[in-house]
């Protein structure tokens, strides 16, 4: 895909959009929650994607999880832009007070974070993601997922357990920062980001 | 690989004076409290630092977790459940998944033992970033706006020929509405019309059947195009539509899943659309044979456009989902092959003795006698039919006749789901050479 992409294949960019529209749209759509903003940025992914298709290295994870990266990075910009306008709107001129960055990081953060774990969701192997669904949406308890199922009670306690600690590595990342940067080396004691660096302009071969 | 328990047992219970947090149950699924400011894994203790896997090696995580502990929770209940027992609860205890006593036992855990109380806040916080999908269908049109945006920005090396952009988008639509469907629409009843020349006629399917003619039909297509025929063996000696689609029904009951047509039509409609886009303009007048008649390539991609439309416009009514016309560039172009194909359409009718014969033969290539067409709405458009033979010219000096229709009615009348009878249309000039266009654009439809 990536080399058909390179080598400027229209054809190839439209099954690119099938595969990943859906996604790119729900994420940027969980970020800004508004469905115009989420079009544009699924506009300004693709375009980034068509244009960029070097940037992405199949050493750093899967094209799924590099164009989810790009959708939240994008996203997340968007967001702080929208928030800056709108305090400047309210007349919030000069610099802001430091209760606002903190609310407004806090935000951020939030949206970045819902990103990451309906990401994670719908990444993660389906048998947990069936387990989930069962046990959260459909309120069935463990023993009634297992049924449900058809595996064993143990089975069913494990999937459960599982798929929340999967989902929950997505705390464990940082607010992107507002300049695109590099992640700094981490020492073998930190804990590593579920993802690598988050992949997005800036972050790229190409630049 | 270190998976998430490597860290369980290793660290110490919480020293003196700290108490492990307890979280609080699970809310509701419908709501969402705010989420901490930071990330909730503490390293506390000189243990290992917990490393989370990424979630795409998560296969190899599931398989090396926790050895089963069958037995500790069956039979009569034991003084206290052991601590790998209540490590193995936690999933199932932050979901609220789990008996009342079990629950009971894991909060009363949770005081004595801090790794399992981390683990437990962690699960809990993890349980309000449960959020149900979103049911926000993707609007269809955006497709096309996001690609050409994007062809805007960089030009295309090999763009897809405008020829086949129809059939690209409508394919890609229909997949997006078979993804969305289960099993058991894909069994759901689907009648599919059309008009035979003479009078309406019906033939009833399924989902999977639609889906496997759209297959069958595509691969007249593909193999002009040199692409394997998707029918293999059984694909009839002479082409035609009805005929390859009957052969491919009769290998479709051998398989119990219903969505087996999906994938090998949609990797057959992407095929299709590259194999076109790198041969280029040298194959757009290609003839692809139909049976009866024979198409130029650009006109068999507007013509399967057009099939794929109708046809998941007739899915989508039996699954009961909304779906969207072609855009009005798109349609356009499909409109425009309707309206090309009636002169030859009412040639044959005329052989068939189903049309009245011409009243004014001129030399050919000369404006000959014409109805003047009008397509209003999306993708409409002026067309000047010519009636008395496909080589004669239309033209607006010679017309005797206006049709004025709107671009869907004149769709549904050519994919033959309306009659020419129950037609809405301003008519006004010869009523005969009005009722034989009718006619013939009805007659365009078939199986």
């Amino acid at each position: 895909m990536q080399q058909r992409l390179a080598r400027g294949e229209a054809a190839a960019l439209g099954e690119l959009y099938d595969r990943f529209a859906s996604l790119v749209h729900s994420l940027a759509h969980r970020v800004l929650d508004d469905e115009d903003a989420a079009d544009r940025i699924t506009r300004e992914v693709f375009g980034y994607i068509w244009e960029h298709p070097d940037s992405y290295d199949p050493k750093q994870g899967s094209l799924r999880s590099w164009v989810a990266g790009i959708t939240r990075h994008q996203a997340v910009q968007r967001l702080r832009q929208t928030e800056a306008d709108s305090a400047r709107d309210r007349g919030e001129a000069g610099p802001a007070s430091a209760e606002s960055e903190r609310e407004l990081e806090r935000k951020i953060h939030e949206a970045s974070t819902a990103a990451r774990a309906d990401y994670i969701v719908t990444s993660m192997p389906a048998p947990l993601r069936e387990a989930l669904e069962l046990a959260y949406f459909q309120r069935r308890d463990y023993r009634q997922t297992a049924a449900d199922l058809g595996v064993t009670e143990d089975e069913a306690r494990r999937r459960l357990r599982l798929g929340l600690q999967l989902l929950s590595t997505a705390h464990n990342h940082q607010a992107l920062p507002a300049v695109p940067m590099r992640r700094v080396a981490r020492g073998p004691h930190t804990p590593r980001p579920p993802h690598p660096a988050p992949p997005g302009p800036g972050h790229g071969r190409s630049l | 690989m270190r998976g998430p328990d490597e860290w369980d047992g290793r660290e110490r219970s919480g020293g003196p004076g700290e108490s492990p947090r307890i979280p609080s149950p699970r809310p509701a699924a419908e709501d969402h409290g705010p989420l901490p400011d930071l990330p909730p894994v503490p390293h506390r203790g000189p243990g290992p630092v917990p490393a989370p896997t990424p979630p795409h090696h998560a296969p190899a995580e599931y398989e090396s977790d926790d050895d089963p502990v069958t037995g500790d929770d069956t039979g009569p209940p034991p003084a206290a459940p052991s601590h790998k027992v209540l490590k193995s609860l936690l999933g199932a205890w932050a979901l609220a998944a789990c008996s009342s006593e079990e629950t009971a036992a894991v909060e009363a855990h949770l005081t004595d033992c801090a790794a399992c109380a981390e683990e437990a806040l962690r699960l809990r916080d993890a349980v309000g970033l449960l959020h149900p999908a979103d049911s926000l269908d993707l609007d269809p049109l955006l497709r096309s706006r996001v690609l050409e945006g994007c062809l805007g920005r960089r030009p295309p090396r090999i763009p897809v020929p405008e020829w086949a952009t129809p059939f690209d988008a409508e394919a890609a639509k229909l997949d997006a509405l078979l993804r969305d469907m289960g099993e058991s629409e894909w069994r759901a009843p689907v009648r599919l019309r059309w008009f035979d020349g003479r009078e309406p006629v019906e033939r009833d399917t399924t989902v999977a059947g639609v889906i496997g003619h759209l297959m069958a039909v595509d691969g007249m297509v593909a193999t002009s195009l040199g692409l394997p025929d998707p029918l293999g063996p059984a694909a009839p000696e002479h082409p035609g539509p009805r005929r390859r689609t009957e052969a491919y029904w009769r290998t479709l009951g051998e398989d119990p899943d219903p969505r087996a047509p999906h994938d090998p039509w949609r990797e057959q409609s992407q095929a299709l659309i590259r194999t076109a886009s790198f041969a280029g303009g040298g194959v757009a007048e290609l003839s692809v044979p139909y049976g009866k008649f024979d198409l130029a390539l650009r006109d068999a991609f507007l013509d399967r456009a057009f099939e794929t439309w109708v046809h998941a416009g007739d899915i989508a009514d039996a699954v009961d989902y909304p779906y969207k016309p072609p855009a009005a560039g798109h349609l356009h172009l499909l409109v425009d092959l309707a309206a090309r194909l009636l002169p030859t359409t009412l040639a044959q009718r005329r052989r068939d003795g189903l049309a009245a014969p011409p009243q004014q033969l001129v030399a050919a290539g000369a404006p000959g006698r014409s109805l003047h067409l009008e397509v209003e709405g999306s993708g409409g458009g002026d067309w000047y039919i010519a009636l008395d033979s496909p080589a004669a010219v239309g033209s607006p000096e010679c017309a005797v006749a206006h049709l004025a229709l709107d671009s869907d009615e004149f769709c549904q009348l050519a994919a033959g789901h309306i009659s020419p009878e129950e037609t809405a249309a301003g008519q006004t000039g010869e009523r005969e050479a009005i009722r034989e266009v009718l006619f013939a654009t009805a007659a365009l439809s078939r199986l």
